[in-house]
């Protein structure tokens, strides 16, 4: 997965988990230690695609204005890669046994890769994100009682 | 098995309890609802196998509305087994089928289900639960992820006869 699609993940999660607040790039830059020159671009092909909106202004950022069930990972994802074309076979007719093969394997296991970001809503992900919030802060409070 | 009262949506509370030959019109109906396929011999079967062959370690639960209101009398099923000793795998619990009515799908229906079949599987001391589902089947494989399951150290593998 591409720098620009992870970064992309990793905002909407932090706009879509807190749905009553603006939060500028500089924040989200911050917390996932990435410039907010390249955060802003990242943001500006998620507003053309209508997940974010952005309010101008003193106390403006961005806002999540997409549905977190139905945005699956691999939507994000295909707005920044083109995921289809993981291996590239020259001209089919022309194309070797041997590179007939590697072929098959990249999209083997290109397959596995797209089905599984397409498995995975930003919801399942907020939910499993909270859970770890919950183990990590029950361990940290056992380890301190320890 | 503690009969298992789920609260879904404030107006959708479930009794999820298991399967009995008494159930089968309503087993079958809901199948047939869904795939549109009349199955009910199919169902006599599977039930009677569940509750008289390794009773213990199969189940097959019902998903029922407590409240008179929700006029659709099995909202969903789930059916399970131990399975294991397959290429050295230790005894698992392991999801073959789960359906819920098309009108109360996202309701947490099937959720409540998992977690009660989850629940009859740590009872016989498994740990681990395993199902396979089509990679390109989006809906089931959204929502046993979203029930965190995630690939496993094992993986499907097959070979088409025809081409080889
Ligand atoms: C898979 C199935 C059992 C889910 O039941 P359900 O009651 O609708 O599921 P829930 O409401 O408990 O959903 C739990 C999670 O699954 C995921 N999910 C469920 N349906 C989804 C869908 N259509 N798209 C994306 N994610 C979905 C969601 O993450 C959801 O959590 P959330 O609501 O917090 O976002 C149901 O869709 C079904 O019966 N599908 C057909 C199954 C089938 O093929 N049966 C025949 C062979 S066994």
């Amino acid at each position: 997965m591409q720098k620009s699609s992870r970064l992309a993940i990793f905002a909407l999660i932090e706009l879509a988990s807190n749905p009553d607040r603006q939060i500028s790039t500089a924040e989200i830059g911050d917390k996932y230690r990435v410039s907010s020159h390249h955060l802003a671009k990242v943001m500006l092909t998620l507003g053309r695609a209508g997940l974010v909106q952005s309010i101008r202004g003193v106390g403006g950022g961005y806002s999540f204005t997409g549905n977190a069930k139905r945005t699956t990972l691999q939507d994000v994802i295909s707005l920044f890669e083109d995921t289809t074309v993981t291996c590239k076979l020259p001209d089919p007719s022309i194309a070797t046994s041997a590179e007939w093969e590697m072929f098959n394997i990249s999209k083997e296991i290109n397959d596995i890769s797209v089905s599984t970001h397409r498995s995975i809503t930003l919801s399942t992900m907020l939910k499993h994100i909270e859970r770890r919030d919950q183990i990590r802060a029950r361990k940290a409070s056992e380890a301190a009682n320890a | 098995m503690v009969e298992f009262a789920a609260k879904t949506a404030p107006e959708l509370e479930l009794l999820i309890r298991k399967v009995t030959i008494d159930d089968l019109d309503l087993v079958n109906d809901l199948d047939a609802r869904i795939t549109g396929v009349d199955k009910r011999e199919y169902w006599r079967d599977m039930i009677d196998r569940v509750a008289t062959r390794r009773a213990g370690e199969r189940f097959f639960l019902i998903a029922k509305p407590c409240n008179d209101t929700v006029k659709c009398p099995a909202l969903g099923i789930i059916i399970g087994e131990i399975r294991g000793w397959e290429f050295g795998s230790d005894p698992c619990g392991w999801i073959f089928a789960a359906s819920v009515d098309l009108d109360y799908r996202e309701q947490g229906i099937g959720e409540q289900m998992f977690k009660a079949i989850c629940e009859e599987f740590r009872a016989v001391g498994t740990e681990t639960v395993r199902t396979m589902v089509r990679r390109d089947d989006q809906i089931n494989m959204s929502f046993f992820r979203s029930e965190g399951m995630s690939a496993g150290p094992y993986t499907q593998l097959e070979i088409n006869l025809n081409e080889r």
